[in-house]
């Protein structure tokens, strides 16, 4: 944990004076105890995963960089970060001292729909606004839904699973059906919370861009061996597997490779995302096409490419797909706060409502209060679209969306394409 | 066709079991000791390997090589740091030091658990396999790796039984594992002999973590299943008891192998852990136990 401290003078009258002076800003509220204080901004995030490990580091990484460019009306960001183990109940704990104790104004959480479904309830006790940079599921938005005035201090700034699973029947009409013409599909999750959505999702949107699906397996987090689940698959004869895969990835991705499984996988691999991905899983990521909102070289707007190498020249990797997401949390916040002009929740919630910011991902625009999905990102042409990109020779190559393609599909030998058909 | 699958993954599975599983049943028929920090021991030597393999840049030989190396010696160091000083000191009372060194070694493990999740996150580690492609057995298109894992485990478990039963040194190490006052009594140094098993345990941890990182690939997690597959293997053979070992790995392996294929990968420990308990109800010295 990390937590800076302030010294003060010892002379007793200062101290004195000092006191007087936080019984007066305590008194007045944390809303007014602003000018020369900074702001401050947890991240409660999962230090210790290949996903997780890029939140608090792109989270610094955008505080520095507003407070070199003269922070926040006068005002620096302070950045107080907690590891949470990937545990709900640690994610909670540092949810109540972040709020409780180190007062913060917001805090940036987790890239696990468990553990952010389990923060929510709390944004609303302790009136504290959170954004998600990397939880997908669409209970986040739903819950708000329900209960706006108690929930509306959580905002999901990722794609939900519905939203993340279009955004892959879109690439697989143009990149499977069109161009390789596939007409079936198994569909191969985790068992999760935020692939429940993607299922339904995927059930619906795939028979519709011509791929029939002919199973529908999910697969427990704690699967070692896939190769039972690899071989029954096999036996189905699909043309390929579109995967929702999070917290499994190098276990099913090298044991994919080394029996030489014939079927492409095609979907969410979150931990393809990353730019270790390749080594963790001694190249066998080779030919695995994942979903992602960005990607190494790939200028989906003008800052991405611009944080890709101030990330990396910073922390000597890529950020994951969290990371974008996080780095532009800080900044839409301090936007937010700026035209606020407050660090009230309440004001900080109106103004982030209005939030029209272009970030690394695209431009961010929640979805209102009326919508079935409050405080979700708008998914679509104008706001975010997303790309389908593919591990070719140690490299992420975008495929999807053509005008910022920079690579062609291609598959290793084993993968036998149009096989089953 | 299912069969075969079934008969040919069964048997990988089993092998890298039993080699595991032979380890922990030589330390707790020699020394009495439950190490609760087995797991944790091949998740370092996969680690290591691995690490070997990202950042030293150094081939699939020399990473296996240095995963096994880095298993022995993290071997040692858990008996001379965690094991030796709770055997020897006379501020535990001897009746109690079992209790004590199970502890010690569970914590022990959790610490390098820790560890492995600080430096190298806890995501899943995979070390690259020393032969590679795939082979087709009746029709079953199996990696040629997987038929490498099972031909080691046994080589090693063929060394191992001919290291203990036909050199002196191993009939000392059978001789301390029936009666250790008699070996003693015969001028042999009983911690010698402890030094020894707990070497030839971390040879044996090493190669089957080694292994199974090629495999199927570990995670910082997967330190409490190891071990807990490893322990519910030991007390299904029977307690100290390597061939009881042996015949429980397999049973297990094919066990779960069976589950996984017939009804859902997500529910293959069950059955085993089921006839663990049966076991235990109707048998509780397992299979070949002595006591």
């Amino acid at each position: 944990m990390i937590k800076s401290t302030r010294r003060g003078g010892s002379a007793p009258k200062l101290a004195l004076f000092s006191s007087a002076a936080m019984l007066a800003l305590a008194l007045a509220g944390p809303a007014y105890a602003q000018s020369s204080e900074p702001i401050k901004i947890a991240v409660i995030a999962e230090a210790q995963a290949v996903a997780g490990s890029s939140i608090p580091q792109a989270v610094q990484l955008a505080a520095d960089e507003i407070n070199a460019a003269g922070g926040v009306n006068g005002r620096k960001i302070e950045i107080i970060s907690y590891d949470d183990h990937s545990s709900a109940s640690e994610a909670v704990r540092a949810f109540q001292r972040a709020a409780a104790e180190d007062h913060v104004n917001a805090v940036i959480a987790s890239y696990i729909s468990e553990v952010v479904l389990a923060l929510e309830p709390w944004t609303g006790r302790l009136k504290t606004v959170m954004v998600t940079p990397g939880a997908a599921s669409d209970v986040i938005t739903r819950n708000i839904a329900k209960d706006y005035n108690n929930l509306k201090y959580t905002f999901h700034g990722y794609s939900t699973s519905t939203s993340i699973a279009d955004a892959t029947c879109d690439a697989a009409k143009d990149l499977l059906v069109n161009d390789l013409h596939m007409k079936t599909a198994v569909v191969m999750s985790e068992d999760a919370a935020w692939t429940t959505p993607l299922d339904t999702e995927y059930l619906n949107c795939l028979p519709k861009i011509g791929l029939k699906i002919l199973d529908h397996i999910r697969v427990s987090p704690d699967t070692t061996d896939f190769t039972p689940i690899f071989n029954k698959i096999e036996a189905e004869k699909p043309d390929v597997m579109i995967t929702g895969i999070s917290h499994v990835g190098v276990q099913p991705t090298v044991q994919w490779k080394q029996q030489q499984v014939p079927i492409a996988m095609f979907g969410v691999s979150s931990q393809a995302t990353n730019s270790s991905f390749w080594q963790d899983t001694n190249g066998s990521v080779e030919g695995v096409l994942y979903q992602a909102f960005s990607g190494p070289g790939v200028a989906v707007t003008p800052k991405t490419l611009p944080f890709v190498a101030a990330f990396n020249k910073r922390f000597g990797n890529n950020p994951s797909y969290c990371g974008y997401t996080a780095y532009d949390e800080v900044y839409y916040i301090a936007d937010a706060i700026k035209r606020a002009g407050s660090t009230d929740p309440d004001k900080l919630v109106d103004a982030l409502e209005k939030t029209d910011w272009v970030g690394t991902i695209g431009r961010v625009q929640f979805k209102g209060k009326d919508s079935p999905n409050p405080h979700a990102l708008n998914i679509g042409p104008t706001t975010i679209t997303g790309l389908m990109l593919q591990w070719q020779d140690g490299k992420q190559v975008n495929l999807w969306p053509a005008n910022v393609a920079n690579g062609r599909l291609k598959f290793p030998k084993f993968i036998k394409v149009g096989a089953a058909n | 066709m299912l069969f075969w699958q079934i008969l040919i993954d069964g048997f990988a599975i089993s092998s890298l079991y039993a080699l595991g599983a032979t380890g922990f049943a030589l330390i707790f028929g020699v020394s009495g000791v439950l190490n609760l920090s087995h797991g944790a021991l091949m998740v370092t030597a996969v680690v290591a390997a691995w690490a070997a393999g990202n950042d030293l840049h150094v081939g699939p030989y020399a990473g296996a090589a240095l995963g096994v190396a880095i298993g022995f010696a993290t071997s040692l160091i858990t008996y001379f740091l965690i094991v030796r000083p709770l055997q020897q000191t006379r501020k535990i009372r001897e009746e109690e030091k079992e209790i004590f060194i199970l502890t010690a070694t569970l914590l022990w493990g959790i610490m390098i658990q820790e560890l492995i999740a600080y430096l190298y996150t806890n995501n899943a580690k995979t070390v690259a396999p020393i032969v590679q492609g795939v082979v087709s057995i009746v029709g079953v298109r199996t990696p040629t790796n997987e038929i490498f894992t099972a031909i080691v485990c046994w080589l090693v478990i063929a060394v191992l039984w001919l290291l203990v039963n036909r050199t002196r040194a191993g009939k000392a190490v059978l001789a301390a594992s029936m009666n250790p006052r008699g070996v003693t009594l015969l001028g042999i140094e009983l911690s010698q002999v402890y030094i020894a098993v707990w070497g030839i345990y971390g040879l044996l941890v090493g190669i089957a973590g080694v292994l199974l990182g090629m495999f199927l690939g570990v995670s910082s997690y997967s330190v409490g299943p190891l071990t807990a597959s490893a322990f519910s293997i030991v007390v299904l053979g029977g307690l100290g008891s390597v061939s009881g070992a042996l015949i429980a790995a397999y049973v297990v392996g094919y066990l779960e192998t069976m589950t996984a294929y017939l009804i859902s990968p997500a529910y293959r420990t069950i059955p085993a852990l089921l006839l663990l308990v049966a076991v235990m109800y109707v048998r509780p010295r397992g299979l070949l136990g002595r006591r």
